[in-house]
């Protein structure tokens, strides 16, 4: 009797801990019309997502969850995701170089509704076989945030600034007078993990952009570097008109330079249109203290340079997902950018690349459109195309060991880590 | 009670075999096999055989933070075991205030490490800049002695606590014979003391090997490998294998490399216990 109570209390135990682990591959998503997971990349808009996920609900009936991955997790969190039963039937990858991880998960978007209501095969991705495999749902742009007040005090208006010949005199202006006016002409140039993209990434998509430019092609294995000297200049300008020591940079984070900018330490600050929200509000900026102006390179005709615009953000369907959660995600997507569309341009400030786009009420986004209608040419996103994360922290690494000692033979090396490693990384993609 | 013992055997150590076996010994050998293929995510693997053994091995980065790691492990395991020895001794004298200063002593050890390499990061950035000197990130050689600081202020609490254990069962009876005898307190050390406490010497010696050559969260907080990978240890370096690049190619990569590791941090424990376990006297 005791002997079957203890193998009974065992087998107890033991369903326990199978419950405990077969727990969440229920089979929750294999309802009759299936529902969606969508696992979000950016993590400054969950609750966004997470109220039009129920909008959603509320509206049709189907269940969607909205999981975000921490900043920086994305890759690590879809990976896991991705192994379980439940998977993201909704995914994010940014770029043509993203997707390479993902491309055998992704659904053929050509049929879809969504893909109808796309703009632009620029805004798709394709796979070898020419499929859709993911289509862009925001398109953002960035430039040099600038302080219209702060500026004004200096004795400047941003017309006074058309080409990057005029932003360096401008800044360093400022930078000569900085202890009379109080403020510096730049926040700082953090090259810390959470800020160093601003500068290896966007800023280094300028010279990436010149030479496709120049060269009239969209992708290359092999970049020249034609235009690196301008962005030393820029870099130059960055850091030696900053609100801290150059030497200081390598510890400064993106809060830090955020925080400068808000405390009126500083009249320009490189970032983009997802900033708005960090910049504008009650104990921040007004929209009339701010604007934003090109990041001038010395190349082409300045005057009629557009803010950088683009994405890198896609959404790819999981093929591997039931077809009912496959038509149930299908459905969601195609929702948010038609019927919902004025929620996306209001709760998330996007602008979508799709023919039922509503405006949006950012202030970053409104002044790109506005020089787009004034005829400027916007800077196309080519980062996308940079080889890999290896490549970006090579560049990152050499840009910041360059600002603490601004040497010719720092400069090379990072010219070496921009041109071989660029050609090196993509060696190794071919493989 | 022996019977007793038999009988309800299954109910306690089932549920932690069942556990076991769920959660270490099925993924180690998923974790083998993955070792041989080309996947994405680790249910979808597609066998490929050795090749990312091949990659794995030519990969001078790897080479590069194995030596890092080796020169890591041998100075930091010096240090913290003749620091935390060191403190044992004045710990085990008959001082006032001891269980204080053991208790701070092994404070350190409470905090994880993630955050400790954040505040270690603070501090020696400010000490660096005071001092006109590169910061962390551009910086090799603080970014080494920086690491050796930090888990020598983190794990020597922790093997003293070992120590002093073990000098405590040191039989008071044996060092009084040898004062009598006339052996001058460096003599007992090294003669007396020193033989007894073997045992702690083998455990505190694979304890900080083991730990020193697995080391991962304070590496990713204190240098996360900058400048360029000089200061990548190993694990960080599988890491970023898996992680920081593109393409389904690396993750099969990324798990041969953490395979060789496995045998490598095996077989180097393995031999430290077996070369300390021979020095071990019978009391």
């Amino acid at each position: 009797m005791k002997k079957a109570l203890a193998i009974l209390l065992a087998l107890v135990l033991c369903m326990g801990l199978m419950v405990g682990c077969g727990g969440g591959s229920g089979d929750s998503g294999e309802s009759e019309s299936g529902s969606v997971y969508f696992l979000n990349f950016k993590p400054e808009q969950d609750e966004q997502w997470k109220a039009i996920a129920a909008a959603y609900t509320e509206a049709t009936g189907v269940p969607v969850e909205v999981v975000t991955a921490a900043s920086g997790q994305y890759e690590t969190t879809l990976m896991a995701e991705m192994g379980k039963e439940a998977a993201p039937t909704l995914f994010q990858v940014n770029g043509p170089n993203g997707l390479k991880n993902w491309v055998d998960y992704c659904y053929d978007l050509s049929g879809s509704d969504i893909y109808s209501h796309l703009t632009s095969d620029d805004f798709a991705l394709f796979n070898e076989a020419g499929e859709v495999s993911a289509v862009s749902y925001v398109i953002e742009s960035y430039g040099i945030i600038t302080n219209k007040t702060l500026l004004a005090e200096a004795g400047y208006t941003v017309d006074d600034i058309k080409s990057l010949a005029d932003l360096k005199a401008v800044a360093e202006d400022i930078t000569a007078r900085s202890a009379e006016l109080g403020f510096s002409a730049f926040s700082s140039a953090g090259m810390d993990g959470s800020s160093d993209w601003r500068f290896k990434t966007h800023l280094a998509n300028l010279p990436v952009w010149a030479e496709y430019q120049a060269e009239g092609i969209g992708t290359t294995d092999a970049i020249k570097g034609t235009y690196l000297d301008n962005y030393r200049e820029v870099w130059d300008l960055y850091i030696n008109n900053s609100t801290c020591d150059p030497s200081q940079l390598s510890a400064k984070t993106g809060d830090d330079s955020r925080n400068e900018f808000l405390a009126g330490e500083a009249v320009f600050f490189q970032n983009g249109s997802w900033e708005y929200g960090n910049l504008v509000g009650e104990g921040k900026f007004a929209e009339e203290d701010l604007t934003m102006i090109p990041i001038y390179f010395g190349y082409g005709d300045e005057a009629n340079q557009g803010l950088c615009t683009g994405t890198e953000n896609y959404w790819c369907v999981n093929k591997n997902a039931s077809e009912a959660d496959i038509e149930a995600t299908l459905a969601f997507i195609n929702w948010c950018v038609t019927e919902d569309a004025a929620e996306m341009a209001e709760s998330l400030g996007f602008v979508i690349p799709y023919d039922t786009a509503v405006e949006s009420n950012n202030l970053f986004v409104k002044i790109a459109n506005e020089m787009v209608a004034e005829g400027k040419t916007p800077v196309s996103w080519n980062f996308p195309t940079m080889p890999s994360e290896e490549w970006k922290n090579g560049v990152g690494t050499a840009l910041t060991a360059y600002a603490a000692d601004q040497t010719d033979a720092n400069w090379d090396a990072v010219v070496s880590a921009f041109v071989d490693g660029w050609a090196s990384e993509y060696a190794l993609l071919a493989e | 009670m022996e019977k007793a013992l038999k009988k309800w055997f299954p109910v306690f150590v089932l549920p932690t075999f069942a556990a076991f076996i769920i959660g270490f010994i099925w993924p180690f050998f998923q974790g083998l096999y993955l070792s041989l293929c080309r996947f994405t995510t680790v249910n979808n693997a597609q066998f490929v055989g050795l090749s990312n053994f091949v990659k794995a091995l030519t990969d001078t980065t790897f080479k590069d933070s194995f030596f890092f790691t080796v020169s890591f492990a041998v100075v930091s395991t010096v240090v913290i075991n003749v620091l935390a020895f060191a403190v044992a001794l004045a710990l085990t004298r008959s001082i006032k205030g001891t269980n204080i200063f053991r208790t701070v002593f092994f404070m350190p050890n409470l905090i994880g490490g993630i955050v400790l390499g954040y505040i270690w990061q603070i501090l020696f950035n400010c000490v660096l800049s005071l001092l006109g000197k590169q910061l962390l990130s551009l910086n090799t050689t603080a970014g080494y002695w920086g690491l050796i600081i930090l888990m020598a202020w983190q794990q020597i609490g922790y093997m003293m606590i070992i120590y002093v254990a073990g000098l405590q069962n040191v039989p008071p009876e044996l060092v009084e014979a040898a004062e009598i005898d006339g052996a001058t307190p460096l003599q007992t050390l090294f003669r007396i003391k020193l033989p007894m406490v073997m045992p702690s010497i083998t455990i505190c010696l694979f304890l900080t090997i083991t730990n020193s050559f697995k080391l991962f969260d304070q590496n990713l907080a204190l240098t996360a490998g900058e400048p360029a990978h000089a200061t990548e240890m190993l694990a960080l370096n599988i890491y970023n294998t898996f992680y920081a690049r593109s393409g389904p190619q690396w993750k099969g990569i990324g798990q041969a490399k953490a395979v060789v590791f496995f045998v490598l941090v095996i077989c180097i424990a393995l031999s430290q216990l077996r070369a300390t376990r021979s020095k071990e006297v019978q009391q």
